[in-house]
C-alpha cells in the first residue's frame, strides 16, 4: 500500500469508514485571520474618527461655535476655521473648473476618437501625471511656476482693476503663491483620477447605442451629446466628486504654493490658506489649544472627505452596476 | 406630357456647415485637453531632470545632509534615501500581507454578503481620505505614546496603502476562474489550502503588480510622515526608534528654503524620488505583462 | 439479446421491496460490492428543487453512465456523491446517500475526507497553472507526502495510468496549461488518480474534446474501471453504450400547473437493457430519438 493511502487512512480513520472529521484548526484560524484583516479597514476608520476628535476636543470646548470664526491668530488665541474652509473650497472649485473639462475631454478622446493602438500611450501619459509625487508638484510650483505666473497675474490684475466682476475676482493684490496657483496645481493632480474614472463610466455605454446614433447619420459630437452623455452623466458626476475630494485633501503641493496667509478674500490671485496646508505648516510648533485646533481642522477635513467619497462611490457604483445589467 | 426629371443623386458629402463645424470644434477640444495636460507634465519632468541631473551622483545619494544649508555643491541626500528605503519597506511589509488577507476574506469567504460588500465599499472610500489624516491619526494613537520613529511613519503609510492593496488584490482574485478552485476542492483540499496553494499563486502576478503601485504611491508621500518621523537631517538606520527623514520630507523642507544650495539638493532629491516611482511603475507593468495570467 | 446476469452472491445489502417500481426496475447483476446506495434523495438549490426522489445503487469496478437531457439533474446527482454541491450556497440534500455503508451526509462527516476518496474530473479540463509534475503531485502533497522519491513514483504511475506519460515525460516541468485539450484532460485524470481514490466521478469528460481525444479518454475509462469505480455523466449516447456497464436515465419532469421543473431518475439498469429494451416510454423516446 503506498504512502499516500496510508497517510490518507491515518488522517481520516480506517477504510472504508473514516469519513468522520472536524474542520481543521488551521483551516478555521485562517478564516478568522482573513476576516480580521478585512475588518481592519472599518476599525481604522473608526479609530481615526475617535482619536482625532479626542485630540481636538479642547479646541471644540474652548471655542464652542467660535470654531467657525473668521480669524486665525494663534498669538491672540483666536482659532477660527473659516479662512481655511473658505480656502479649501476656493482652491477645490478652481481645480475642478479647470480639471473637469480637460479630464472629460481626454476620456472622450480615449473612448470615442482615438484608435485602440494610440490609446495606450495616451493612458501612459495620463498615468505619468499621477506618478509625480505631491511634493514634487509643490517644489516645481513654488520655485518655477509661481515666479513665472506672478507676472501674468500682475498683468491681468492691472488690466481688470475697476472692471465690475472681473476686478472682484482677479484684481490686486496678486502673488505667485496664491489660491489660483494652488488651484492650477491641484487641477493637474486630480486630472488622472477624474479621467480614468470618467473613462470607465463612459466605456460602459453599450456599443449598440453608439452605433444606432451613427446609423442615423449623427456626427461624432452629436452622438456624444445624444447617447454617451445621458448614459454616463451620473457616473461622471461621481468621478467629479471624487476629484473634489482629492482636491480638498491634497496637502503638500497646496502647502507650498498657496501663500500661507489665512485671509478671506475674493481675490483669487491673493495669497491664502486651506485646511490641509495649515495643518502641514503649523503643526510642528503647535501646542495646547493651537494644536487641538489644527487637529480639529483635520477632523473637519476627514468628515468632509468621507461624506463626499461615500456619495461619490455610491453614485459611481450604482451607475457601473446599472450598465452591467446586474 | 411627362417631364423627365434628373435621377436623384445621393449626397454623400459630410454634413455641411454648422454641424460639421461643431464636430470639428469638439474633436479639437478633446485633443487640446490632452495637449493641455502634456505641457505641464513635460515642464515638470524637464525641470526636475535638468536641475536634478546636474547634482545627482553616487556621492549625492550617500552623503550626509549638510548642517549648514546655504552653500551649494555640498553634501547630499544620503539620510533621506536611507529613510525612504527603510520606512517604505517597513510600510510594505505591514500593509501588503494584511491587505492580501483582507482581500482573501472579501473574495473567498465573504462573497456577496453584506459585510464584505460594506468593507469593500469603505475600502474604496478610505482611498479618498487625505494622507495627512493618516499622519494625524498615527500621531494621536502612537507618537504621543511612543514618540517619533520611522515605525510610526511606516504605520501611517501602511494605513494609506492598505485599502489600495485590498482593492487591487480583490480585483485579481476575482479574475481567477472558479474551475481552478473546483479542481482543488475535488482533490480534497480545505478552503484555506485551496486559497493558498491554487488561488493565490494563480493571482500572484497581478497582486505583486498592484502592490508595487501602492509602494510607489507610498514612497512619494510626505504628509503622513510630517508628524510621525519628525524630519531630521541625520541618518537613522534604526527604523524602529528615533526620528527619521525621507526624500519627500527633505524636498518639502528644501522647497521652502531661500538658499539655492538647499533648493538644488531639493531638485536632486526630486529626481531621485521620481526615478524610484518610475522604476516601480515600470516594474509593475513588467510583472503584469509576464506573470499576470488572468487579465481583464 | 443477452440474458441479464442473475443476482449471484449475498454481497448486496438486502433491498426493501418498496424499491421495485414500475418505472424503475433494477436488473440485479452485481459484479461486486455496492459502493453507493442512494435512497429517496432530493436536492434543492435554495428554493429550486433540482432533483426529486432518486433511488439507485452503484456497483464497484463498474462504469455507470448518467444520461438524459439538460436540466435533468445528472450533474447535480453526480456532484452530490463527492459533496461538491456543498460549495453552492443554499444547496441541500434530503434522503440518504451512503458510501460503503457510511452515510455521506451525516453531520460528523468531513467533505474533505469524502473528496479524497471520491475524485472528480470536470467537463472543461482545468489544469492548475503549475507544472505538469506539480499538477499531479498536488493531491499527494496536500495529503502529506513530501519525499521527492515517492512523489516522482506517484507522478509517473499516475501519468502512465492516464496514458499521458510517454507524451510528457520529458517536459514534466513545463506548465500544465501548455497541453492540448485531450492531454490536459488526461492530466486532470492523472491528477485525480494520484491520490488513489476509490471512485472517480466524471462530468462529461470528453464533451469539450475532439473525437480522437474522446476515443483516448474512453479507452482510458475502460482501463481504469479495473481499479476504480467510475460514474460518468454524458450527453453522448454512443459513448454510454461504448463504455458503461450500467446506465441511469434522468428526465426533466415539468409540472405545468405550478410551472416548476425537477429532475427524476426514470430508469436504471444494465446498459444493454436500457438501450435495447427500455421499459419506460420516456427512456425509449430518448434513446431511440438520438440513435434514430
Amino acid at each position: 500500500m503506498s504512502a499516500v493511502t496510508q497517510a490518507d487512512q491515518a488522517a481520516a480513520g480506517s477504510a472504508p469508514g473514516g469519513l468522520v472529521g472536524r474542520r481543521g484548526l488551521g483551516d478555521r484560524s485562517f478564516q478568522w485571520l482573513a476576516l480580521g484583516c478585512g475588518l481592519l479597514v472599518l476599525v481604522i476608520l473608526v479609530l481615526i474618527a475617535v482619536t482625532t476628535t479626542q485630540q481636538a476636543s479642547s479646541w471644540f470646548t474652548t471655542e464652542g461655535w467660535g470654531i467657525f470664526g473668521t480669524k486665525w491668530i494663534p498669538a491672540e488665541n483666536k482659532f477660527g476655521a473659516t479662512p481655511f474652509i473658505y480656502g479649501t473650497a476656493v482652491t477645490a472649485i478652481i481645480a475642478l473648473v479647470m480639471a473637469v473639462p480637460v479630464s472629460i475631454g481626454i476620456a472622450l478622446l480615449l473612448t470615442e476618437v482615438v484608435p485602440y493602438r494610440l490609446a495606450r500611450p495616451i493612458v501612459y501619459v495620463v498615468d505619468l501625471l499621477a506618478v509625480v509625487p505631491s511634493v514634487v508638484w509643490g517644489l516645481w510650483g513654488i520655485l518655477v511656476f509661481a515666479p513665472w505666473i506672478q507676472h501674468i497675474y500682475a498683468h491681468i490684475a492691472s488690466a481688470v482693476t475697476g472692471v465690475p466682476v472681473l476686478g472682484f475676482f482677479f484684481g490686486t493684490p496678486t502673488s505667485g503663491a496664491s489660491f489660483f496657483t494652488a488651484g492650477i496645481i491641484l487641477a493637474f493632480m486630480i486630472t488622472p483620477i477624474v479621467t480614468s474614472l470618467s473613462r470607465e463610466v463612459i466605456a460602459t455605454v453599450p456599443a449598440v447605442d453608439r452605433e444606432g446614433a451613427y446609423a442615423l447619420g449623427a456626427t461624432r459630437w452629436e452622438m456624444i451629446r445624444g447617447v454617451v452623455w445621458p448614459h454616463s452623466q451620473g457616473g461622471v458626476v461621481g468621478a467629479i466628486l471624487l476629484g473634489l475630494g482629492r482636491a480638498m485633501g491634497e496637502t503638500i503641493a497646496a502647502a507650498l504654493v498657496i501663500g500661507s496667509s489665512p485671509v478671506i478674500t475674493s481675490r483669487l490671485f491673493s495669497t491664502g490658506y486651506n485646511m490641509p496646508a495649515v495643518i502641514a505648516n503649523q503643526f510642528g510648533e503647535a501646542t495646547g489649544v493651537f494644536r487641538a485646533g489644527l487637529m480639529g481642522l483635520g477632523v473637519l477635513l476627514f468628515a468632509f472627505t468621507i461624506v463626499i467619497n461615500i456619495i461619490a462611490r455610491a453614485i459611481v457604483d450604482r451607475s457601473a452596476r446599472r450598465k452591467r445589467g446586474a | 406630357m411627362a417631364v423627365a426629371t434628373e435621377p436623384r443623386r445621393a449626397d454623400l458629402r459630410e454634413p455641411a456647415g454648422w454641424r460639421r463645424t461643431k464636430n470639428r470644434i469638439a474633436t479639437t477640444a478633446m485633443v487640446v485637453s490632452f495637449v493641455v495636460v502634456i505641457i505641464p507634465l513635460g515642464f515638470v519632468l524637464y525641470t526636475v531632470i535638468a536641475k536634478g541631473a546636474s547634482i545627482i551622483s553616487w556621492s549625492f545619494l550617500t552623503s550626509p545632509i549638510p548642517v549648514n544649508v546655504a552653500p551649494a555643491n555640498v553634501g547630499g541626500m544620503g539620510p533621506a534615501v536611507l529613510g525612504t528605503l527603510e520606512i517604505t519597506a517597513l510600510a510594505t511589509v505591514i500593509a501588503v500581507p494584511l491587505g492580501v488577507l483582507g482581500a482573501i476574506y472579501l473574495n473567498e469567504y465573504g462573497g456577496k454578503n453584506w459585510l464584505s460588500r460594506f468593507i469593500g465599499f469603505m475600502a474604496d472610500v478610505m482611498t479618498g481620505v487625505p494622507s495627512i489624516i493618516m499622519g494625524l491619526f498615527i500621531f494621536s494613537i502612537w507618537v504621543l505614546r511612543f514618540h517619533y520613529s520611522g515605525l510610526a511613519g511606516a504605520l501611517a503609510l501602511a494605513c494609506l496603502m492598505l485599502p489600495i492593496v485590498i482593492r487591487s488584490t480583490d480585483e485579481m482574485l476575482k479574475l481567477v476562474p472558479n474551475s481552478l478552485r473546483e479542481g482543488s476542492y475535488a482533490l480534497g483540499a480545505s478552503k484555506s489550502r485551496v486559497t493558498l496553494t491554487v488561488v493565490l499563486p494563480a493571482a500572484l502576478g497581478g497582486i505583486v503588480s498592484g502592490a508595487l503601485l501602492a509602494v510607489a504611491r507610498a514612497a512619494g508621500e510626505t504628509a503622513p510622515l510630517l508628524f510621525t518621523i519628525l524630519t531630521v537631517a541625520t541618518a537613522n538606520a534604526n527604523v524602529f526608534s528615533g526620528p527619521n527623514t525621507s526624500l519627500p520630507s527633505q524636498i518639502f523642507v528644501n522647497a521652502s528654503s531661500p538658499y539655492t544650495g538647499a533648493q538644488a539638493r531639493g531638485w536632486g532629491a526630486a529626481l531621485t524620488l521620481i526615478a524610484i516611482a518610475f522604476i516601480l511603475m515600470i516594474a509593475a507593468r513588467l510583472v503584469t505583462a509576464r506573470f499576470a495570467r488572468y487579465q481583464r | 439479446m443477452e440474458q441479464p446476469e442473475q443476482n449471484v452472491a449475498q454481497t448486496e445489502m438486502p433491498k426493501p421491496a418498496a424499491l421495485q417500481d414500475a418505472g424503475r426496475r433494477e436488473f440485479a447483476a452485481p459484479s461486486g460490492q455496492l459502493i453507493f446506495e442512494v435512497r429517496n434523495v432530493s436536492i434543492w438549490y435554495s428554493a429550486f428543487k433540482a432533483v426529486t426522489d432518486v433511488t439507485m445503487n452503484v456497483h464497484e469496478n463498474e462504469i455507470t453512465a448518467f444520461i438524459g437531457s439538460s436540466g435533468s439533474g445528472k450533474s447535480t446527482v453526480l456532484r452530490s456523491f463527492n459533496r461538491m454541491n456543498d460549495l453552492v450556497p443554499g444547496a441541500r440534500l434530503e434522503g440518504e446517500m451512503s458510501y460503503r455503508g457510511e452515510q455521506l451526509y451525516a453531520r460528523e462527516v468531513s467533505p474533505i475526507a469524502v473528496r479524497r476518496r471520491i475524485g472528480m474530473v470536470f467537463q472543461k479540463p482545468n489544469p492548475f497553472p503549475k507544472s505538469i509534475y506539480d499538477n499531479v503531485a498536488y493531491g499527494p502533497r496536500i495529503n502529506g507526502e513530501r519525499k521527492k522519491g515517492q512523489l516522482d513514483e506517484i507522478v509517473e504511475n499516475s501519468l502512465r495510468k492516464a496514458a499521458l506519460w510517454d507524451e510528457v515525460k520529458n517536459r514534466l516541468n513545463t506548465s500544465g496549461l501548455s497541453l492540448s485539450g485531450g492531454q490536459a484532460q488526461r492530466l486532470c485524470i492523472a491528477r485525480t488518480i494520484a491520490v488513489e481514490p476509490d471512485v472517480v466521478l466524471m462530468d462529461e469528460p470528453a464533451s469539450a474534446l475532439d473525437p480522437i481525444a474522446t476515443g483516448a479518454i474512453e479507452d482510458l475509462m475502460k482501463e481504469l474501471k479495473q481499479q476504480y469505480t467510475i460514474i460518468v455523466v454524458t450527453h453522448n449516447m454512443q459513448q454510454a453504450t461504448r463504455v458503461s456497464d450500467r446506465t441511469a436515465f434522468f428526465y426533466v419532469l415539468t409540472d405545468t400547473k405550478s410551472d416548476t421543473r425537477t429532475g427524476v431518475l426514470v430508469e436504471y439498469g444494465p446498459t444493454e437493457q436500457i438501450f435495447q429494451d427500455p421499459r419506460d416510454d420516456r427512456t425509449k423516446a430518448y434513446v431511440t430519438g438520438r440513435m434514430g
